[in-house]
């Protein structure tokens, strides 16, 4: 199955990149391929494979449950691109 | 000797009997870096100030008979996806060019435990998405070898460091293949261990379920030295698993009696060169005069593990590399710039009556996040976000994720049927040797199946190493790759030792490892 431009443009969002028009085409392309390629998988019968999700087989690992210390708050904003010391700073989305 | 060409188990007695100095050994590296890094890039940057403040502090405690540590004044090269605290950590990209993390990777903070000395952070494909080094965001590193061709990737300037003399022991990560195959292609030691043997605590995740931290060396001997250091469980990694460390080190001297090698029938078939079968078949023989027993064995449904790679490793990343937002850390577009574009693409669109479209422009927000990724990553890290994306998207999870797990079911299965029948798996790393800088950048997919034998150890999560058997008639290293069953490190250690005892493929150097 192949990609149309429309799909790669969605998946753009999803992925919350903004692709250039170039891009667009290109990628269109390439994930075509690749996708072609990884579609052989079609060809195996798993209907009776119980699928593996982890390369072990561990189960539930819990943390005591106990007061630490964590990160203080300057030491997590300080590789923030914007934050006025209390908080990170985003656009407005509600308008000016 | 020259100190570049000895072994750091070499490095490190000379180090106890007060033979040398660790600032001495440091200078020597530092000096190596100076002197042919400008050429290889193998470093992304080199902490030459702190190295040798460092090396002097371990010297002097060492001078007083205080206790040091394991790798007590042995210089280390971290690739640069490992936290260091305070540290510029880029992982090879432009989005976190700047990034200086708030504290040391689990693996780092054993390193400096063991008084090893940090001299930089070694280039890599962006987010380790790569097979050539050639995806960095800042430089493309050279093969010490040939310096028109590629180290591989994406550990390529960990193994490159470790080639051209420029550090005795490197840390890389594997998520795909990524130390086996520049160890391969550079002529040096690299071992992926099980998953669950190191920490990835504070490792810039990018497959979680495959990526694994291990260590580059000149020998089987440094390796598991280095690698006694890393191993362990840690509360930090929950997928890190609670079993004692071996004593690498020790235990890698002690041949393997009546060792059982298998082959794998697929591993031999169209595309793989001539010379790579040729020097392959020759390691074989060479196990088979150390008294090994060989076993043909089939894995079945290896030809499928590019596939099942490519479905899983960019679902994981495009998941993993959501936190790449603009907000909390990493590159952010120019807010004013990108306001001023949206708000003139919206009055193109209503002046043209496009009133539907100008409504469906991204909120300010969102243009944020998707303007700041488009810059922050490069075009391998998109497509894989981009693929990922796709997968997971409502409609194609059953035909791909969930798909490609199953069949990563059926990958282990054929390794637990093989390692009932033989100890460990032997076969070539790579199809061919290193290739020309350039050559694959345009095809992604022909760069995506260089993985073709190291992927399904990181799907089932079995362990394997790499090492150098042989050379092409044009002078570039040929790797082996062994195999093992999960935790079978020192199995693994051990066997490339016998090898590295019968032969000196691993004690040949490049031309700018000198030896005066």
């Amino acid at each position: 199955m192949s990609l149309t431009r429309e799909q790669v443009e969605k998946v753009s969002l999803l992925a919350r990149l903004k692709l250039t028009s170039d891009e667009l085409d290109l990628m269109t392309a390439q994930m075509g391929q690749i996708v072609a390629y990884v579609e052989t998988l079609a060809q195996l019968d798993t209907e009776a494979v119980e699928p593996m999700a982890h390369a072990l087989d561990v189960s539930n690992v819990f943390a005591e449950d106990r007061l630490r210390p964590s990160l203080d708050r300057k030491a997590a904003l300080a590789n923030a691109p914007h934050s006025d010391g209390e908080f990170y700073l985003v656009p407005a989305v509600l308008g000016e | 000797m020259s100190l570049l060409r000895q072994r750091a188990t070499d490095l490190l007695a000379l180090l106890h009997s007060g033979q040398i100095t660790s600032v001495e050994l440091t200078r020597a590296f530092l000096n190596q870096i100076k002197l042919h890094d400008p050429r290889v890039k193998a470093f992304l940057r080199v902490d030459h100030e702190r190295a040798l403040a460092r090396a002097a502090d371990i010297d002097k405690r060492r001078r007083e008979g205080k206790s040091v540590g394991r790798l007590a004044g042995l210089p280390v090269a971290i690739k640069d996806l490992l936290c260091t605290e305070g540290e510029t950590t880029t992982c090879g990209s432009r989005m976190l060019e700047y990034f200086k993390p708030p504290y040391d990777a689990t693996v780092i903070a054993k390193l400096k435990a063991a008084d090893a000395v940090l001299i930089g952070k070694t280039n890599m494909d962006e987010f380790a998405m790569g097979g050539s080094t050639e995806n960095s965001a800042f430089q493309k590193t050279a093969n010490p070898w040939d310096l028109s061709r590629i180290p591989g990737g994406s550990s390529g300037g960990a193994a490159a460091c470790v080639a051209a003399g420029m550090a005795p022991l490197s840390v890389g990560s594997d998520t795909g293949g990524s130390i086996r195959q520049p160890a391969g292609l550079c002529g040096v030691t690299g071992l992926k261990p099980t998953y669950g043997r190191v920490s990835r605590f504070g490792l810039v995740a990018f497959a979680s379920s495959l990526d694994q931290i291990g260590p580059l060396a000149r020998t089987a001997e440094d390796t598991a030295l280095l690698l006694e250091v890393l191993a362990g469980h840690d509360p930090l990694d929950s997928t890190s698993i609670d079993m004692p460390v071996p004593n690498y080190s020790q235990t890698v001297k002690q041949p393997l009696a009546n060792l059982r090698l298998g082959l794998v029938r697929e591993h031999f078939g169209e595309g793989l060169d001539g010379e790579v079968e040729t020097a392959v078949r020759e390691a074989v023989k060479v196990y088979e005069a150390l008294g090994a027993t060989i076993k043909w064995v089939s894995l079945e449904h290896g030809k499928f593990g590019v596939a099942t790679y490519y479905i899983i490793a960019p679902c994981e990343a495009s998941s993993n590399l959501a936190r790449y937002d603009g907000v909390h850390y990493g590159h952010r577009t120019d807010e004013k710039k990108m306001i001023a574009a949206l708000a003139a693409e919206r009055q193109s669109l209503e002046s043209a009556g496009r009133r539907a479209e100008a409504d469906a422009l991204d909120n300010p927000l969102v243009r944020m996040y998707r303007q700041s990724r488009a810059e922050g990553f490069g075009a391998e890290v998109k497509r894989r976000i981009m693929l990922g994306t796709y997968a997971l998207s409502a409609g194609y999870y059953d035909a791909y994720y969930l798909k490609a797990l199953k069949v990563r079911r059926l990958i282990r299965m054929d390794y637990d049927a093989a390692f009932d029948e033989v100890d460990l798996i032997a076969g070539p790393v790579t199809t061919t040797t290193a290739f020309k800088l350039g050559e694959k950048v345009d095809d992604p997919l022909s760069m995506y199946l260089v993985d073709l034998y190291t992927v399904s150890a990181n799907l089932a999560g079995i362990g394997g190493i790499a090492f150098p058997c042989g050379f092409s008639s044009a002078g570039l290293p040929i790797g082996l790759q062994l195999q093992g069953p999960p935790f079978a490190e020192e199995r693994l250690l051990q066997a490339a030792h016998m090898f590295q005892q019968a032969t000196d493929w691993h004690l040949r150097f490049p031309e700018m490892v000198s030896n005066p």
